[in-house]
């Protein structure tokens, strides 16, 4: 029984108080089912994660569920090509929320060593995707790393109702790679600098001189 | 001492007795014969009765860039499309090169399906990522491509990144997903 | 289990079909979808069931495709085997092997004994990985975990002795023109040494749990049957031809590197149905161990890469700082407008891959790339099989052949 005494209030040892979006997501985060959504040779890495030498059973990623009803995490892993890409993109919509996607390797995060007119350069412009995770093909500890960094920003971030995907940050597109169109810095309109140098020096411009 | 496999000269012999003069060259102990392409159905079958029942490859090389280099490569004689059938044979370990050479309009060569079930794919292929048709195939569609592409690919007028195929597609956000 | 994606539209029609003689209403059609729990990645078939018989199978491929074929005309020939290892993700070290042994036809080279001997261990320790993992796979899809993980956990050993080598687990790009990336170290051979006398003991456990188990045994015999002119009419090659009389073996009847002076069998069986198919590639492992056995106890010393006269391979930092030859040559290799000598010409070699005969037709033109690199995938022939391997047998049986064909969807669409 909980005794009120003055400023603090004693609880028993056999009770924990905590918020109901924590609970939540301690539970969410501990039990993410993984879809594996394997392509090519990052798709062997993850099943060597799987495997008994590192273990994502321990992470509570038990059972790699194949159907994407069953699932809350999405492991994009290797190369999407074009051909493919309606297909992930009609698994992801398929998944319920709350969903999460992990783009595991080179391939996925940014089109990797395939520039080609065939692959994909990086599935979130086309997914909206949670965790990118380096390396052609990452390992399996790099993949673990993930999961627990992920693990992570499900506990900070999350709510029960999944208010945390309505947020400007969430519903923002992000790219593992900007585009750099101006290279040089030679475009003045996008260049602040430049254009300051412009303005100031734009009598000096006048013909004639 | 590299493997040269065993020689082809009483093929060739065959072969020239059939049908009159065989071009046919030899590098690094591989023979090559040039075939042209109204005769190219006959010598495949000649040459699978001959004991050639491994059909190893089919492919299809662009000598777009070749015909105005410098190096005038022997190999093309002027032609764009240099089809190649690479034959072996698993009782003599025997094998043979055959190349038919086409050229741009429409490049049309008589389809092998019907002496070796494996060019029934591989011309698929070679349909799909060049171009070249395959008269008497039973299901000349695109293979690796999506249906809807219209390009050949490996040609060599299509740029390596495409023409932004690739990045047509709509875009999922959270909001709507 | 098969946990097949079923989706209830119905398919588009497509050009050329096969109208089956019975009426249509009856048949179901099942979409067995490029994304599936069968673990051979992004292949697609359409199913049309008859209840649970299977009528036809129309696969669909290219899921996967990336323009490989594209890419190497547009790097040179050390950049390309980066992208060879990326083909069958499951044996990298030969897809490498296979790739320099086709560029060394065309340039005429010849290899040092060393670098002979030491890439057959490495293939045939890439053949080990591939059919430890073919295996488990059918083994998985059909319900045998224990079996999958028993051989994934020697592929992690496997695994450790590459990142000795070569700092990679796989996708190695271990060769070279002309050589290796890097030398066999006390420490690897030690490591080969060690896996050689643990793995029979594996080996043994794996084929008890699986090779005379009933329902193992009642799921793969008698499915599948691939006759022996079949076979060869359909462009099989390596197990899958073996698994059908077919005893053609490249290592045996065009020998490549090493492969003379050693003594090992060639395993085929009659049967070809997938239980054959199961026990040639058990078999396999078996005779690739007697032949890293032989090979490592006598790797040949010298150098590794061929001599600096050849002007292919890098010269080592002693020869570059103190000879004149390695120097010039070193700059001759570096300078991106100068580099080795590539004949005009075309030509193809082709290896006896786990998964069959994996060969590469090379044009080149002059230039340090090639003007065309054709990989010939023996999983396009072999997926090609299968509907004519499925027609009449019943939807589990679907997994157990498309383990065993050992199709791999990135040599597939290349």
């Amino acid at each position: 029984m909980a005794v009120a005494d003055g400023a603090k209030l004693h609880l028993p040892e056999n009770v924990v108080v905590s918020r109901l979006d924590e609970l939540a997501n301690w539970c969410r985060k501990n039990s993410l089912w993984p879809m594996p959504f394997a392509t090519a040779c990052c798709g062997i890495e993850l099943m060597a994660t799987g495997a008994s030498k590192h273990d994502l059973a321990r992470f509570g990623a038990e059972v790699f569920r194949f159907s994407p009803r069953q699932c809350d995490l999405m492991i994009v892993a290797g190369r999407v090509v074009m051909k493919m890409l309606p297909v992930l993109q009609r698994i992801w919509l398929q998944m319920h929320e709350p969903k999460w996607c992990i783009s595991m390797g080179a391939c996925a995060s940014t089109g990797g060593v395939f520039d080609t007119y065939a692959v994909v350069q990086g599935i979130d412009r086309f997914i909206p995707v949670d965790m990118y995770v380096p390396g052609c093909p990452p390992r399996p500890e790099q993949l673990i790393q993930a999961i627990i960094d992920l693990q992570d920003k499900i506990q900070r971030e999350g709510t029960i109702t999944g208010r945390e995907f309505d947020t400007a940050s969430r519903q923002a597109r992000k790219r593992a790679l900007v585009e750099i169109i101006d290279p040089m810095g030679l475009d003045a309109s996008r260049n602040p600098v430049l254009q300051r140098e412009l303005a100031a020096n734009a009598e000096s411009f006048v013909a004639g001189s | 001492m590299p493997f040269t496999p065993p020689p082809v000269d009483d093929v060739l012999a065959a072969l020239t007795d059939r049908f009159g003069g065989i071009e046919s060259s030899v590098f690094r102990g591989q023979t090559r014969v040039v075939v042209p392409v109204e005769q190219a159905f006959e010598t495949l079958g000649f040459l699978k009765d001959r004991g050639f029942d491994l059909l190893v490859d089919v492919t299809c090389v662009d000598y777009l860039d070749y015909r105005d280099s410098p190096m005038q490569m022997p190999a093309c004689g002027g032609h764009r499309y240099g089809l190649i059938y690479l034959l072996a044979s698993t009782t003599t370990n025997q094998r043979l090169t055959l190349r038919v050479f086409v050229d741009d309009p429409r490049p049309t060569v008589p389809s092998a399906t019907p002496l070796w079930e494996a060019a029934n794919w591989l011309e698929r292929e070679v349909w799909d990522l060049f171009g070249v048709r395959f008269e008497g195939h039973p299901d000349l569609r695109r293979l690796v491509m999506p249906e809807e592409f219209t390009a050949h690919p490996l040609r060599k007028d299509y740029p390596l990144q495409g023409r932004g195929e690739r990045h047509n597609f709509p875009v999922i956000t959270r909001e709507n997903s | 289990m098969a946990d097949a994606v079923a989706t209830a539209e119905s398919r588009k029609p497509k050009a050329g079909e096969n109208a089956a003689t019975r009426s249509e209403d009856y048949l179901w059609t099942l979409n067995f979808g490029p994304q599936h729990p069968a673990t051979h990645t992004t292949l697609r078939i359409v199913l049309k069931l008859e209840g649970e018989r299977v009528v036809d199978a129309i696969p669909e491929m290219g899921y996967l495709h990336s323009g490989f074929e594209k890419i190497g005309e547009h790097l040179t020939f050390n950049q390309y085997v980066t992208v060879t290892d990326r083909m069958n993700y499951i044996s990298p070290m030969a897809n490498n092997v296979a790739w320099h042994h086709a560029v060394e036809t065309l340039l005429g080279i010849d290899l040092t004994p060393r670098c002979k001997v030491t890439r057959t261990i490495i293939a045939e320790l890439a053949r080990i990985s591939d059919h430890l993992l073919c295996n488990g796979a059918v083994g998985l899809d059909t319900g045998a975990f224990t079996f999958f993980l028993y051989g994934f956990y020697q592929r992690e050993v496997i695994y450790d002795i590459f990142e000795t080598l070569c700092g990679a687990r796989f996708t190695n790009s271990y060769t070279r023109v002309g050589g290796a990336s890097h030398d066999f170290t006390p420490l690897v051979i030690e490591k080969i040494r060690t896996f050689v006398k643990t793995f029979p003991k594996t080996l043994n456990d794996m084929e008890r749990l699986l090779t005379r188990n009933r329902i193992f045994v009642d799921r793969t015999k008698g499915v599948g049957v691939l006759t022996k002119e079949e076979a060869t009419n359909r462009g099989a090659t390596g197990p899958v031809a073996r698994a059908s009389g077919v005893a053609r073996d490249l290592r045996k009847d065009e020998p490549y590197l090493a492969y003379a002076d050693y003594d090992f069998n060639v395993c085929c069986a009659t049967a070809g149905d997938c239980y054959a198919r199961y026990l040639v590639r058990m078999e396999e492992m078996r005779q690739s161990l007697r032949i890293v056995t032989q090979a490592v106890e006598n790797i040949p010393a010298g150098p590794i890469n061929v001599g600096i006269d050849e002007r292919t391979a890098l010269p080592t930092k002693q020869q570059v700082y103190s000879t004149i030859e390695g120097t010039i040559s070193h700059f001759e290799l570096s300078m991106s407008n100068r580099g080795f000598e590539v004949p005009t010409e075309e030509c193809y070699a082709s290896i006896e891959a786990p998964n069959g005969e994996l060969g590469f037709y090379l044009a080149g033109d002059g230039n340090e790339t090639a003007y065309r690199a054709r990989c010939r995938p023996p999983s396009v022939l072999h997926f090609a099989l299968f509907p004519h391997l499925i027609r009449g047998h019943t939807l589990s049986d679907l997994v157990a052949v498309l383990g065993s064909l050992n199709i791999i969807a990135a040599e597939l669409d290349r």
